[in-house]
Formats: structure tokens, C-alpha cells, sequence
């Protein structure tokens, strides 16, 4: 594999960067394969290179219907962030934060991880109050947590109207709440699983499953019948029509969920900035945009773009608390499709088909766990044993009534 | 943005209705919830359809009523709507 140096940078810009390697190939499938794994986004990426890093097993085949990191990975707004309040996921996303801040090197890939800082805004009494049981919960829990004064806030956003029609009454911080740029994680994936031996399938779709006794054999794709002995699903916004061909029904609702960037800008914001209560996020990406999210549509859809009324919401509330911002214009607005579960968390499980395993249900938080939810359905596909962190995420829950319920610290209402 | 035709008011733009979920979920009776899985199918498992959707809507700055509605999730094409103790006319044609 070719390997990232500051001298190759320097041998590349002697040669006019013209000389840079193709990083990764998309290969047509065999007709068996130890391991397949449905999706080529950031979870299903990260499940190959570590099943074939961690686990030893190359013979793995990533079959993605569009292309690598075409869907929710490269839709998102590409926060991090482990401020949660149960214990459960704050161990969860905060393992995410630690693989997120040594993938770079682990990956020889820029990732552009960058821990500026991450504000949760309040604009209420119970507001305040949900922050602070929350700041008190994750730094119980071991990831780190500070709540902040409004004067507080003022200094690390100049620019806020703290004044606005909800006006600011504090914050929780993430210091080690960060961005990164999601096509590089992707990428950085799916070159370091080829290096590995992995096959990336692109253009190609799962049509159906062959299942024996209860017992997954074949996966039927567009470009035809594949053998297997496991399979690994982390589809976002695709788990319950995946889950209907294997024949089970999951606990999850899909919807739209919205982001745009402005025109690119002087660095104006220096950390990322989200308001659950009037209902924006927006961080500033390193080329100069403003990446601006807001709410789910709220109804189940699956056609690829928001509706207008939520864009207005999210501007309204942008504009309330950064007023410099309004006059700027808007390049670019897409949607993407998320799979939420009742409890706003995720499903890292076994399925009722054996040797079929899922990394889903991630709802509007899927980008920032990648790394994780890759690495624990790896070692579910490797050892069909489910790994601690994984457990209790499991579908069982649902039955058992163990939720883990995430919707205020989701961020986004829905 | 897109229209909903309600039964009792005719075409209103999408912001005057709420969404209600899925339509036709019946609660188990007592004896029936005994058994968790059709309480967890109830409470949690839903069809999620691509495709032809059935499901209720409130129309909240309008009159007020609940009623079903089948609609395309892929294109939010409104199929159809209808009064809960109607059948739909059109049910499970089309998937892409």
C-alpha cells in the first residue's frame, strides 16, 4: 500500500501531484465468501478492516448498492461526540471518541479529526436541568463533561446572540467533542480493508437472502448469487426492508433527516454548536462552509429529500442565535435516511436468522460511531459471541423492556 | 411540502396535520399481551414499508378528526385517504 509521509507529499508536489496512486478498486464478486457484509458506509467499512484486522478473516466481500460512503456517510453533519446520559452509551459512543482519536494513524489516512469543542446549548429552566444531570452522569461514567455560564458561552462564540427569542441560560461542553471530514473515514476504510484483502463490491444490490433452517446460506445480489457463511447488516435507512427479506421485523421507523452548507467563509466559528430545544446544529467545516442540521421529517419517508418546513425551522433558529449569519447564501441541501428505534438507540445484535448479525438503527448519531459499531459486529461475525460493550443493545431488549432511552441527548427531536 | 386530501375538508397543505404512525396496530387484549411478543410486535415493531404506506393522520388546524391515509413513502404521492372503518382501495401493489 502506498504510504501517506510528509516526504511523499513532498516527492508528489514535485511531480505536479499527477503521480498519486488510485487508493482503492472495486472488484466484481466471487461466488463464496467466509464473510459478506451488506453496506458500504462508515460501519460497514470499519466491520471489514477489522474482521480482517483484528480477526484474521480476509475472505470478506462489502457489497454496497451505490457507491463507497455514498449514502448517510456522506450526509451527515460529521460530529463526535459521547455526551450522553446512560451509562451504557456513554461507554459506548466514548470507546468510539478514543478509536476516533488514533484512527488517523491507525488508518495512515487524514481523517481531519479535530477535537475544537462541542457546545450543548440551554434555553430553559428544565433545559439547565437536563443538561446538568447529564453533565453529572457522563463525567460519572468516565468521558468528560462541563457546564457553562452564558458569559461562558459568549466566549467561546463571539458571535451569539445570547439574547434571542429563547434566550441562552448555559451549556454542557464536550472538550473532546470534535468533527471530521466523513468522505476521508470512509475512504481511509475501505483503502486500509482492500490493503487487507478485502473485496469492495460497488453498484451492487442485495435482492434477497437464502436462508436454511433458520440459517443464512446465500445472499442473491444484482450481480448474482453469493455463498457465505455470516452476514453483517449496517444499512441506515435500509434495515427493515433488509430485515424483511430475511423475513423479521424490526422496531424501527425511517425518516429524513436534513443538513446544508453556506457559502464558504473566514473562520467565524471555532467549535461545534447544537440547540436541541429551538432545534439547529451547525459547525464550520475546513474548507470554510457552514454545515448547518436540523430535525427529522416527521413522517416515515424514503424519498431522499427533506421537507421544505423543517429547512425553515433550522434557518429561523440559526439566525436567532448567529444574527451575522443571515445574509449568507446556501450552496447545497440533501437528506438522508434514518433508522430510528423507539429508544433513540442503537441495535448492535444478533438477529432471529443465525450467523446473521446487524449494526443499525443508529437514528440521527450513526457517523460518529463508525469505528465502534464496525469493530463490535466483527467480533459478533468472528466469534458469534456478543461483546460487552454490544450487549446491551441487543434486539432482545425490546422484548425485555431494558431500553436505553436516548431522546434528549439524540439532539435532534423527533 | 405536499397536500393531504382530509375526508372531511378536502386539500390542506401537509403543516396542518400531525402524523400518527402506522395505521391498523390493534392493541393484544390481556390475555393475549401475556405472551411479550405481541406486545413487543404492538409497542415497537412496525412495517416501516417502502413503498405504499398505510397510516394515520391528525388534522390538528383543521377539523380536528383522525383519519387514514395511504401515501408512497418514496415519493409522498397521498394514494388515498379514508375514514378508519373503511378499507383502502389500493393495498400492497407497487414496491419500487
Amino acid at each position: 500500500m502506498y504510504r501517506f509521509s510528509a516526504a511523499s507529499l513532498l516527492r508528489n508536489a514535485f511531480s505536479g501531484h499527477k503521480n498519486w496512486p488510485q487508493q482503492f478498486q472495486s472488484v466484481e464478486p466471487k461466488q463464496k465468501y467466509q464473510a459478506v457484509i451488506v453496506g458500504g458506509g462508515g460501519h460497514g467499512l470499519s466491520a471489514a478492516y477489522h474482521l480482517a484486522k483484528e480477526f484474521g478473516i480476509t475472505n470478506i466481500a462489502v457489497i454496497e448498492k451505490g457507491w463507497i460512503g455514498g449514502g448517510n456517510t456522506g450526509r451527515n453533519t460529521a460530529m463526535v461526540r459521547s455526551n450522553y446520559l446512560q451509562q451504557h452509551s456513554v461507554n459506548l459512543y466514548d470507546a468510539s471518541i478514543k478509536m476516533w482519536e488514533t484512527m488517523s494513524n491507525e488508518l495512515n489516512y487524514n481523517v481531519m479529526f479535530s477535537q475544537r469543542g462541542l457546545l450543548h446549548l440551554a434555553h430553559s429552566v428544565s433545559d439547565m436541568q437536563e443538561i446538568g444531570r447529564r453533565a453529572h452522569a457522563i463525567n460519572m461514567f468516565g468521558a468528560d463533561a462541563e457546564l457553562l455560564t452564558p458569559q461562558q458561552v459568549k466566549k467561546w462564540l463571539p458571535n451569539i446572540n445570547l439574547n434571542c427569542r429563547f434566550p441562552i441560560l448555559g451549556a454542557l461542553l464536550q472538550r473532546r467533542g470534535a468533527v471530521a471530514r466523513h468522505d476521508a473515514m470512509a475512504w481511509g476504510y475501505a483503502r486500509g480493508a482492500t490493503e487487507l484483502g478485502v473485496d469492495l463490491i460497488q453498484n451492487c444490490e442485495v435482492t434477497g437472502f437464502e436462508i436454511n433452517n433458520g440459517e443464512i446460506k446465500c445472499v442473491h445480489t444484482t450481480k448474482g448469487r453469493i455463498k457465505t457463511d455470516t452476514v453483517g447488516i449496517a444499512v441506515s435507512g435500509h434495515s427493515s426492508h433488509l430485515a424483511e427479506m430475511a423475513g423479521f421485523r424490526l422496531p424501527i421507523e425511517t425518516v429524513p433527516l436534513q443538513a446544508l452548507v453556506t457559502e464558504p467563509l473566514k473562520p467565524v466559528l471555532n467549535c461545534a454548536v447544537i440547540s436541541a430545544s429551538i432545534h439547529a446544529y451547525v459547525s464550520q467545516s475546513d474548507k470554510g462552509e457552514l454545515v448547518i442540521g436540523g430535525g427529522t421529517d416527521p413522517y416515515v419517508a424514503y424519498a431522499n429529500r427533506g421537507a421544505f418546513e423543517e429547512i425553515e425551522t433550522m434557518m429561523t433558529a440559526v439566525k436567532e442565535l448567529f444574527p451575522n449569519y443571515s445574509r449568507l447564501r446556501i450552496m447545497r441541501q440533501w437528506a438522508g435516511m434514518v433508522d430510528l428505534t423507539p429508544d433513540r438507540s442503537p441495535i448492535i445484535s444478533k438477529t432471529p436468522i443465525k450467523n446473521m448479525y446487524m449494526d443499525g438503527g443508529w437514528g440521527t448519531g450513526g457517523f460518529k460511531t463508525s469505528p465502534i459499531g464496525g469493530l463490535l459486529m466483527a467480533e459478533m461475525m468472528a466469534t458469534d459471541q456478543v461483546p460487552v460493550l454490544a450487549a446491551p443493545f441487543a434486539l432482545s431488549r425490546f422484548e425485555s423492556g431494558k431500553l436505553i432511552d436516548e431522546g434528549a441527548a439524540s439532539s435532534v427531536a423527533h | 411540502m405536499f397536500q393531504i386530501k382530509c375526508p372531511y375538508c378536502g386539500n390542506r397543505e401537509m403543516t396542518e396535520y400531525t402524523y400518527g404512525g402506522e395505521a391498523n396496530l390493534s392493541r393484544p387484549t390481556r390475555l393475549e399481551s401475556e405472551d411479550s411478543l405481541a406486545l413487543t410486535s404492538y409497542l415497537f415493531s412496525r412495517t416501516n414499508k417502502r413503498g405504499i404506506h398505510l397510516e394515520r393522520w391528525f388534522h390538528v388546524f383543521g377539523c380536528r378528526k383522525w383519519f387514514n391515509v395511504a401515501r408512497n413513502t418514496i415519493t409522498n404521492e397521498i394514494v388515498e385517504t379514508y375514514l378508519p372503518n373503511e378499507q383502502p382501495q389500493v393495498v400492497e401493489q407497487t414496491k419500487e
